[in-house]
């Protein structure tokens, strides 16, 4: 409707990062609002902008929306990206919650204390290898189509994609038993929409680092 | 399809209560396997039931779901639960967002120690006053309406109740300060499909013991060592 999706976060993947990558896969151009200081934030809670105190917030067709599941689900619904019936929606709301439950790990990553990293790393590794690239390898084997739900491209495909590239710059060498995998990483790396997000001077965010774990300690700070 | 849903899960709330009230509102009939030990686990992990080796599980109409949201969701929209146009979807999506967060606060706390358990029962009521249940209220003053979102029964409606209850066993009186949800609360627990699951004998399960924690731990083999948030 009137104007494009205004998205507040910090600026850097977070909880927005799977909102950016589904916008720009569904060919959406979005504005994007940085927090940098407490001030900010609290400003926002002030005037009433963030129904439980929390961003993301996603200014969209003249809603507030809150809370990164609700957000998403509303965009893949209004860009056709939902699957065709309620089976389909079923099978990629299985997918992209086991996907959310490995990006979980890697968004809580930085955050944890240096002794913790290395035991950290490893559970990711071991998680992505062991419980959730699996699936995905079998799904794609089993019906052996080009998308993961129906034949058609999906929410899930984006969350997927977002997942493997995420999970390779910690464990470079991840999808090495995985070659369904690495053929949908390719075909979804040359999709139109998706090409022109991993290309440089994108909305894309780079991988966070101390910078961003202190402006989120420093913004969120009771 | 072929017969009741079936979960799949522990003898015990955690993450499947929400299904059993949503279903139990719904007016759907459902039928329950405990898992009690890990061998009943682990023939579910090697017979491939489990999409990423956890429960909850579900089995209904062909498929055996799994994550709680992605059940909840179906279980909505098959039951007309879920608004009747995206943007009701979409505020149904945030208030049930708001009540998970809320509710997930709860679900540890029989895996924490004495101590932390009285820190985690205040910050419970802290952040269930000041940041949660002032959202509802607000939302039902300002329209006036029976319901959170569009006039009609959700899911919305059947979770807010759920997590009214439980924050309630944490501190009986949190609800003085929120006349809206009193009315709600009474309202709601009227509906004779939740009437009837607040009486005794339902599939509704009581406070999580001791026993429920030994269980879950011995079976998955986690959550020792958990802390307040």
């Amino acid at each position: 409707m009137a104007g494009k999706p205004r998205l507040t976060y910090l600026n850097g993947r977070g909880r927005m990062e799977p909102i950016r990558w589904l916008l720009a896969a569904a060919g959406v151009e979005f504005e994007e609002v940085y927090l940098e200081t407490k001030e900010q934030y609290d400003k926002l809670i002030k005037d009433g902008f963030l129904l439980f105190q929390q961003v993301p917030l996603v200014e969209i067709d003249g809603m507030k929306m809150v809370q990164t599941r609700a957000i998403l689900s509303y965009i893949a619904g209004k860009y056709n990206l939902y699957g065709k019936d309620l089976k389909e929606r079923a099978l990629i709301d299985m997918y992209v919650e086991g996907i959310a439950d490995l990006m979980q790990m890697i968004l809580m990553f930085p955050f944890s204390p240096p002794d913790a990293k290395e035991k950290n790393l490893e559970s990711i590794k071991e998680r992505a290898t062991n419980r959730y690239f699996p699936v995905f390898e079998r799904v794609l084997k089993q019906h052996g189509q080009d998308f993961l739900v129906g034949n058609k491209f999906s929410w899930a495909d984006v969350q997927l994609m977002e997942a493997i590239l995420a999970v390779e710059e910690k464990v470079p060498a991840v999808l090495s038993g995985f070659p369904q995998l690495q053929v949908f990483k390719t075909k979804m790396s040359n999709m139109p929409t998706i090409k022109k997000f991993l290309q440089p001077g994108s909305p894309r965010k780079p991988p966070p680092d101390a910078h961003y774990v202190d402006t989120v300690l420093k913004v969120f700070k009771k | 399809m072929s017969g009741k849903p079936k979960l799949y899960y522990f003898d015990g709330r955690g993450k499947m209560e929400s299904v059993r009230w949503l279903l139990a509102a719904a007016g759907v009939e459902f039928e329950e396997e405990f898992l009690e030990t890990r061998e009943q686990y682990e023939k579910l992990l090697q017979g491939g039931s489990l999409l990423f080796q956890q429960v909850p599980m579900v089995e209904m109409d062909g498929m055996r779901m799994v994550q709680t949201r992605a059940i909840l969701s179906y279980i909505a929209a098959k039951y007309n639960l879920y608004g009747k146009d995206l943007k009701e979807r979409a505020l149904i999506d945030m208030y049930v967002g708001g009540t998970e967060d809320l509710m997930g606060f709860i679900l540890m706390f029989p895996f924490l120690s004495a101590e932390d358990k009285e820190k985690q029962r205040a910050f419970i009521v802290q952040k269930a006053t000041s940041r949660y249940f002032p959202v509802y209220e607000k939302v039902l003053k300002d329209h006036g309406q029976d319901f959170l979102v569009g006039n009609n029964f959700s899911w919305a409606d059947v979770h807010l109740l759920e997590a009214i209850l439980m924050v309630e066993e944490k501190k009986s009186d949190v609800l003085s300060g929120f006349p809206q949800l009193q009315a709600f609360k009474a309202r709601i627990s009227s509906i004779p499909t939740i009437k009837k699951f607040l009486e005794p004998g339902s599939q509704r399960k009581p406070v999580p013991d001791d026993k429920y924690v030994e269980t879950v731990r011995r079976v998955l083999r986690m959550y020792y060592d958990l802390k307040a948030n």
